[in-house]
């Protein structure tokens, strides 16, 4: 953070990107540890939270204040000396802004690593040097390759205990980028560390000169978020209609959202589906400020040169790259609730900002984490569980492959009895088309790779 | 396949937004989600600036129309005269439409017992929830944040409540993308977070560039404090000072506005927003740590109070 006096400093602050990140690792990794030390190290620990960690820690008889208990914010967990479920912490250094989701290692906790991953744009496994990758490991890759969290750091702790060794490192490395990129993670960065002692966390580690990568901050800070949007096709979904009826603005009409992809312009063709009616963008206002183009994710209101019947729950996209329509989905879903999801289960599915009923067809797999095997016809999914599923809408939706969009790809599934969240869902395959010919094989009865 | 990150400037992107305008936009996105979902949504409006922040970006969300909710202030009766006039002020000039819950009220007719320390901050729960049920309110926007204490790291964006309003952390639902799940069932309601990840220096920039206004007792002013459980507490009617407790005129700022009776001032003198910012990101306290005392009750008072309802 900056402590300069000059009024550009803070207009510069107020410039800074924003990074989203999830941590991922077992249980005795030394995960905690390494959020500790990143947020103790980068100096985003202030002195009154500090002490009551120091106070606590003491309070039951550890000598070291025990930087877990930085993070574990609950009863229950600082009770038992686990994280059960995902935190978010917020940081800042003079070159950027991050929010982390800190999520649970534990097996039953996969549905909190999917929800710390859904909204990361980057992801830290991390493996113990002495374990190498592990069970857990595979299963950590196998959820950020699921969720295409865009960018993959391995982080090979406890670096300290295998005496600094360069080989030990570079095996597991080499092990564990083999698999991601089989699974289609397009980047993957390891970076050997130890979060006890604080080798290449936030400062070079002098024990590993024969390390010339970066740190796990400077990596942080560094690695590109945004993407290109102009590569994507606009998506446009209509979250609330504006009419303000005032003698100031008697006719207006507008049509408020969040861009989900790409970008647009006033002038374009649009297409407003489901419907399939076709108008013209007259006006983009940018919260206050008439603007000629926006792009994802801003928060904008459109205006469009006829009068259509456009309500919640719509999507306004340019004619030319405007997606299909279709009742019959297909997915693969982390299914996060305890009671099970069933075949013929009549539930709600909330796609964007529309809601409509669903019925589960099919289910027709589950996967394996562990060997990325697959289970035909389980009949039903339970917590925790990954699978495919077939589902039948009652209206037909505007939907994108959830590879194309993780905004316009992505839905819930939700219980119609108490609104519960059932099951957090992707359209089309998991897996990135690398994993369809990299692949190994499951087991000798499967038919192939089709997750 | 290891590759080294190319090290390149987000800033540089024509594309890129800073995180002032991210932050801005997911929160009008929630903004709108709530308008678009639910029969009664209510913004709880204390005349802090967490509070004023959200209504400047409902403001936003909704222009030209006016904002589609009302406020919602449970005044504890120790309020800072300075914020309650800002309150009306408010009010009067967007106008919108105030329900006040009052703490005061609930002491008088007996429903609820003053505590021996004065304090009234954990007396709110009651009034609210009470309020939340006569007004049948559905959604109940909080500006808690999630950087201010680690129980409410835990938070999600939209929290369900059960029929007595409270949090049971164990049992939240994932969030996932930005889908956020609205649905309750009757007696039920959902508390909403817009700026859950916004941090305190967010939000002083945010109002920095924004330009909005705020009550002066947040900027360097000289006042008459005593000091309390290592905290400079302001004098009034609550029942400060007490014997022993000496008055001394400081010049002093508030990081926090809430009840008087457990909000502390800071030594300082920022007296612009600029020297704020300064001040913040140099300061080595965190918000609550420096001027909360309900927070230091125990090592999970705010997680505690949470349970049984509150914000």
């Amino acid at each position: 953070m900056s402590t300069s006096n000059a009024v550009e400093d803070i207009v510069d602050a107020g410039a800074t990107s924003l990074l989203r990140f999830a941590t991922a690792g077992s249980v005795d990794d030394g995960k905690s540890t390494l959020v500790g030390r990143l947020l103790h190290d980068s100096k985003s620990v202030l002195t009154d939270q500090l002490e009551a960690v120091e106070r606590a820690s003491l309070g039951r008889g550890q000598e070291a204040p025990d930087l877990a208990l930085l993070t574990d914010g609950l009863r229950a967990e600082r009770e038992q000396g686990i994280t059960i479920d995902v935190a978010y912490r917020y940081f800042a250094t003079p070159r950027r802004r991050f929010i982390l989701a800190d999520t649970p290692g534990h097996v039953q906790y996969t549905r909190n690593m999917v929800t710390g991953a859904s909204t990361a744009e980057l992801a830290v496994v991390l493996v113990d040097a002495r374990n190498g990758v592990v069970e857990q490991t595979r299963r950590h890759a196998a959820v950020a390759a699921l969720l295409r969290v865009p960018h993959v750091v391995l982080a090979v702790n406890k670096m300290d205990l295998v005496d600094y060794a360069e080989p030990v490192f570079a095996a597991i490395a080499e092990e564990f980028t083999t698999y991601a990129a089989s699974l289609g993670v397009p980047e993957i960065t390891a970076i050997p560390i130890s979060a006890l002692a604080g080798d290449n966390v936030v400062a070079p580690s002098a024990n590993m000169d024969w390390y010339g990568g970066p740190t796990v901050l400077e990596h942080l800070e560094t690695v590109p978020v945004v993407a290109d949007p102009s590569d994507d096709p606009g998506r446009f979904p209509v979250q609330y209609v504006i009419r303000p009826q005032t003698a100031e603005h008697p006719d207006y009409r507008g049509y408020a959202g969040q861009i989900a992809s790409g970008v647009l312009r006033v002038g374009d063709p649009v297409t407003v589906l489901p419907s399939g009616r076709t108008s013209t963008i007259e006006a983009i206002d940018a919260l206050g400020q008439a603007v000629d183009v926006a792009w994802a994710p801003q928060s904008v209101t459109v205006r469009l040169t006829d009068d259509l019947d456009i309500s919640r729950g719509d999507l306004i996209a340019p004619t030319a790259t405007a997606p299909g329509v279709s009742q019959d989905i297909e997915a693969t879903i982390c299914h996060v609730a305890d009671r099970p999801l069933t075949v013929g289960q009549r539930v709600l599915l909330k796609h964007t900002t529309r809601t409509v009923k669903a019925i589960v067809k099919d289910i027709p797999s589950r996967l394996t984490l562990d060997d990325l095997s697959q289970h035909p016809a389980p009949g039903e999914l339970a917590a925790n569980d990954i699978g495919r599923i077939v589902v039948r809408t009652a209206e037909p939706l505007a939907l994108d492959a959830y590879a194309d969009s993780r905004r316009t790809g992505s839905f819930l599934l939700i219980d119609p009895a108490d609104g519960t969240t059932l099951t957090a869902g992707m359209a089309g395959t998991a897996f990135a088309e690398a994993a369809a010919e990299a692949a190994p094989a499951a087991s000798a009865d499967d038919e192939g790779w089709d997750f | 396949m290891t590759t080294i990150a190319a090290v390149t400037d987000d800033i540089d992107n024509p594309y890129a937004l800073s995180h002032l305008d991210a932050l801005e936009s997911e929160a009008v996105h929630i903004f709108r989600e709530v308008a678009g979902e639910f029969e009664r949504p209510v913004i709880l409006f204390s005349g802090g600036k967490d509070s004023i922040v959200m209504l400047h970006l409902a403001l936003k969300a909704f222009a030209p129309a006016a904002v589609p909710f009302s406020l919602l202030h449970v005044d504890t009766g120790h309020n800072f005269p300075e914020v309650l006039d800002y309150r009306d002020r408010a009010v009067e000039r967007h106008g919108l439409r105030l329900h006040v819950a009052s703490v005061q009220d609930f002491i008088d007719r007996g429903e609820l017992r003053e505590r021996p320390d004065g304090t009234r901050n954990p007396l709110q729960t009651v009034p609210l929830l009470d309020a939340i049920e006569k007004g049948r309110f559905d959604a109940v926007f909080g500006g808690g944040r999630r950087d201010e204490e680690k129980a409410r790291a835990k938070e999600r964006v939209f929290s369900l409540r059960d029929e007595f309003g409270g949090w049971d952390p164990r049992r939240q639902r994932p969030e996932l993308w930005q889908l956020y799940n609205g649905k309750h069932s009757p007696g039920e309601h959902v508390r909403v977070f817009p700026l859950s990840n916004w941090t305190e220096l967010d939000v002083w920039q945010y109002i920095a560039r924004e330009k909005i206004e705020l009550p002066a007792i947040y900027y360097a002013h000289e006042r008459e404090v005593f000091a309390r459980n290592g905290m400079w507490l302001a004098p009034g009617e609550w029942g400060g000072p007490k014997d022993g407790e000496s008055l001394e005129r400081r010049q002093v700022r508030y990081r926090t506005v809430g009840d008087m009776s457990c909000t502390g001032a800071v030594d300082s003198d920022a007296d612009t927003i600029e020297a704020v910012i300064t001040e913040i990101a140099a300061s080595r306290l965190t918000e609550r740590g420096a001027t909360r005392a309900d927070d230091k009750m125990s090592e999970a008072a705010m997680e505690d109070r949470k349970r049984e309802g509150y914000f």
